[in-house]
């Protein structure tokens, strides 16, 4: 296996709008600037698909930015090991050996998955990821599609599907019509998003929007027929091809708790620079909290600037950042989980996707790691990303710290990592499971 | 707070489970107790290997009992055990460990253990991803392997069926004379066993068990791969090495279709932080016998500490000081195939029972001196 | 650029959109992209690679992940075990 050694002053891992942001604003001062991102393109979820025919002005405008800058990108790279000063990233052409000064960690948010009777029914699937298929490339046409679980994620999902041709039947919303409409009047107080709230608005003009609605049951032989739907305390069935279900964001804190930076409620600890508990590495994004888009475009700014030591530059930003960070607040309180989600389940119905352990067994156990040791959930590939997540919620249980490697990556790449030490920071546990 | 009982058991890791089992079984009232949840030490993290081992015949005794011991148990067993007769191949190199793989297969034939010698051909025959210039081998069919968190679950649930009690999520603080200190309380008993694995020398001061860190890889699921446990005859090496950091191939083929990447042994570690340069040792030992686990996917890796004393026989049976007191500890890499074998004959020397394989090799007396309390 | 690229999803052939990943192939061929633990079929679900439901076989490699891989012309893709 060819293995490539880099060096770059910064490194950015995660292509999404922050990564983007951080990589062309730590470029500007001349500092050599790496974008590794394990997506085939970049652009991350919300900007996916959209480096050649981007869908907004913002999106164009980076990506403008972007193309034109020196950062070097590195697509299909996966960081399975990162340390002090460097770091280990699997591509299809090999190992990369990268060493860097800074490090910024834009890694963004992934979507939380809660079970219900029939998720794992083909057809099935996250509200983001039924998106990330459409933008690249799955047909919808005609398609009947029902978007279910919270957060304003369903409605860009709702919009993106109706444009390609899809029928989309609801949108379904667990929150209540009192946090949506509160939801709103905060959104209404930012140029910006009351752009967005309204173009929303006409784009999925008579769609039925529901709240106090959620999954109960996804129902067919084969793939999915129906969907279940518990909604204002009655059960609705719709009939549809697709269901996309997602319970909002989940900031991707595997890199930073590897890499032993300070967490806390949550999420990855920062200063007013974007600096993490570690020398040398920032953190910019949903990592940090789950802000969306503008509050990531203005961190990624700021952890760019002070990379590379223009503190002025970053400080003029923390106002916008300030702004941001308001209706970061409102998302938080508009889409808090309802008690009801933790029961969806029935004994059976999976919880952890990779290795098929059912909700009744995992949920007797005191603890994950207990958990996992008997009865496998969390052992697959996703590393407990998916059943891991959700159980966090479900059982109130704290996930165990992160251990080599961070991705799941070939036998290959791992043994090609050498470490000198790990980082200075919290004590990793390498405890067994 | 006090409770009164015949056995009590500090550890309800295999060993403490084993333990449990035969004690409940044989009529005596139990109690186990552990700090954390059942299995969550050594027994998380080893692999599970039921293996007959020639080391020495203190060794080949005890690990060939216990080894019939779970044959004798596998048709109960549930399917999370995930019990596999697999067999294991210990992988010669050359002509040098052709000829150790010689005397292995004596040994173990004169003593009734079926062995096989495998010329290269054989071998590749029997394992095709093994890399083709291997010199050969020896079989041994009999050896299994298993998922210990989930087999120390089932004797604990044998156990509680036979009326033993099992306190989880409780620190003991001390063990005395007929009395086990606990954080809420005492548990006075007829008889103690520690079970404790490497931190029994902190309830039993005076015992020689230090720990000895091993490192693992996880792959995702290919089936058929492998067929049998492989090891390398270097594994002895390393598992005699007192001082080194030593990695010896040692592969297992789970029911999963995963494939258990092994083995490290370190002294004188007390972190349980994955060193990705042991990883990297023994992942490249293992290319050098399975080139094709270069592409498979690595999911996990973890650690593990195995209690390990000087003479590689683990402690079992009374203190010489404390009659109260037994010990079953100190198993190294054995600790899941000895542990039935441990059971029953602590089991033997709480009820009197004559021992069907001579106890004297394990006894803790070999270790202290009487001066110790 | 070609505006579609034909590729096969188990022995199938299927016309894919250009720049379209393996897992929107196995999506608009119907098929699945690997059988569970427990033998059922599974479609890729996550769509950012964090799952692994869309792990399949792609011109004789196995456990790679659908998503992460463009279609090319003539690719081969296979359910995963």
């Amino acid at each position: 296996m060819a293995s490539t050694r880099l060096h770059f002053d910064v490194v950015v891992i995660g292509g999404g709008p922050a990564g983007i942001a951080a990589a062309v604003t730590a470029s500007k001062s001349g500092a050599t600037v790496a974008l590794v991102d394990d997506n085939p393109g970049v652009g991350g979820q919300i900007w996916r698909g959209e480096a050649q025919t981007a869908s907004t002005p913002d999106a164009a405008d980076w990506f403008f930015r972007l193309r034109h800058s020196p950062v070097q990108v590195i697509a299909g790279a996966r960081v399975f090991h990162l340390e002090s000063g460097k770091l280990a990233a699997e591509s299809d052409r090999g190992v990369l050996d990268v060493s860097y000064r800074d490090l910024i960690l834009a890694t963004g948010a992934r979507e939380l998955f809660l079970p219900f009777p029939g998720w794992t029914l083909p057809n099935v699937f996250g509200a983001g990821g039924l998106q990330a298929l459409m933008k690249t490339g799955l047909p919808v046409r005609g398609k009947r599609i029902v978007i279910a679980g919270t957060g304003p994620l369903l409605f860009a999902v709702a919009s993106y599907a109706r444009k390609q041709g899809a029928k989309v039947l609801a949108v379904c919303e667990q929150t209540s019509f009192q946090k949506m409409a509160r939801f709103a009047t905060a959104t209404a107080r930012t140029a910006e998003k009351m752009k967005d709230a309204l173009r929303f608005a006409w784009e999925l003009r008579g769609i039925p929007h529901w709240t106090n609605c959620w999954p109960v049951a996804a129902i067919g032989r084969d793939d999915l027929e129906r969907v279940r739907l518990s909604h204002n305390g009655r059960i609705r069935e719709l009939e549809c091809d697709y269901l996309a279900c997602g319970f909002h964001l989940i900031p991707n804190l595997e890199l930073p708790k590897y890499a032993g930076c300070a967490i806390a409620n949550g999420f990855v600890q920062v200063d007013d620079f974007q600096r993490t508990s570690l020398p040398h590495i920032y953190c910019a994004g949903e990592p940090t909290s789950i802000g969306g888009l503008e509050m990531a475009l203005v961190e990624g700014q700021i952890a760019g600037h002070a990379a590379t030591r223009n503190e002025n530059a970053a400080r003029r930003l923390f106002a916008e950042r300030a702004a941001c960070a308001r209706f970061a607040a409102a998302l938080r309180s508009a889409f808090e989980f309802r008690p009801e989600l933790k029961f969806l389940a029935d004994p059976d119905t999976f919880i952890c996707r990779c290795e098929d352990v059912g909700f009744e067994r995992v949920r007797q156990y005191g603890s994950w790691r207990e958990a996992k040791l008997h009865t496998r959930c969390g052992m697959g590939p996703c590393q407990g990303r998916v059943c891991g997540s959700a159980a966090e919620f479900l059982f109130g249980w704290h996930i165990d710290s992160v251990r080599p490697p961070v991705f799941a990556v070939q036998c290959a790449s791992l043994a090609m990592v050498s470490a000198a030490s790990n980082l200075n920071g919290p004590k990793l546990n390498g405890g067994p499971q | 707070m006090s409770v009164s009982t015949e056995v009590a058991i500090v550890g309800a890791g295999i060993v403490g489970a084993a333990c449990a089992y035969e004690l409940a079984r044989a009529g005596l009232r139990t109690i186990v107790v552990d700090r954390g949840f059942v299995g969550g030490g050594a027994t998380a993290a080893g692999m599970g290997h039921i293996v007959v081992m020639d080391d020495s015949e203190a060794q080949f005794a005890l690990t060939r009992y216990s080894q019939t011991l779970w044959d004798a148990l596998e048709r109960e067993l549930p399917a999370t055990v995930e019990f596999e007769r697999c067999g294991t191949i210990w992988v010669a190199t050359d002509d040098e460990e052709i000829a150790e793989v010689r005397r292995k297969c004596a040994y173990y034939t004169q003593r009734g253990v079926a062995a096989q010698l495998l010329n290269g051909e054989e071998l590749r025959e029997a394992e095709p991803n093994l890399r083709p210039s291997l010199a050969g081998g020896l079989l041994v069919p009999g050896d299994s392997v298993l998922y210990p968190p989930c087999a120390a679950a089932y004797l604990l649930d044998r156990a509680r069926e036979h009326g033993a009690d099992v306190h989880l999520g409780e620190q003991v603080v001390a063990i005395g004379k007929h009395k086990v200190s606990v954080g809420g309380g005492t548990i006075v008993a007829d008889h103690i066993v520690n079970a404790a694995g490497q931190h029994a020398p902190e309830l039993t001061p005076g015992i020689n068990i230090k720990p000895r860190k091993g490192h693992l890889v996880i792959t995702d699921r290919y089936a058929g791969m492998i067929h049998h446990q492989l090891v390398e005859l270097g594994y002895l090496k390393s598992a005699h090495s007192v001082t080194t950091d030593s990695v010896a191939f040692n592969v297992q083929p789970r029911k999963t279709g995963q494939l258990l990447i092994g083995s490290s042994r370190q002294y004188d570690i007390a972190e349980s932080t994955v060193d990705t340069r042991i990883l990297a040792r023994m992942l490249e030992r293992a290319f050098e016998y399975i080139p094709r686990l270069r592409g498979a996917s690595s999911i996990r890796t973890w650690t593990g500490f195995r209690a390990a004393t000087p003479d590689k026989l683990p402690l079992i049976g009374r203190h010489p000081d404390n009659a109260s007191v037994l010990l079953a500890a100190g198993h190294e890499g054995l600790g899941i195939t000895t542990s039935l074998a441990t059971g029953r004959l602590v089991a033997d020397q709480i009820l009197g029972r004559k021992t069907e394989i001579p106890i004297e090799p394990y006894l803790p007396s070999r270790q202290m001196s009487s001066a110790h309390a | 650029m070609p505006e579609t690229i034909t590729v096969r999803v188990n022995g199938a052939t299927v016309e894919v959109p250009a720049g379209a990943t393996a897992a929107v192939a196995v999506v608009m061929a119907r098929a699945k992209s690997r059988v569970s633990v427990a033998g059922q079929p599974r479609m890729p679900f996550c769509g950012m690679g964090t799952c692994f439901e869309c792990r399949c076989e792609i011109n004789g490699e196995t456990q790679k992940r659908g998503c992460q891989v463009l279609c090319q012309r003539d690719m081969e893709i296979r359910s995963n075990g």
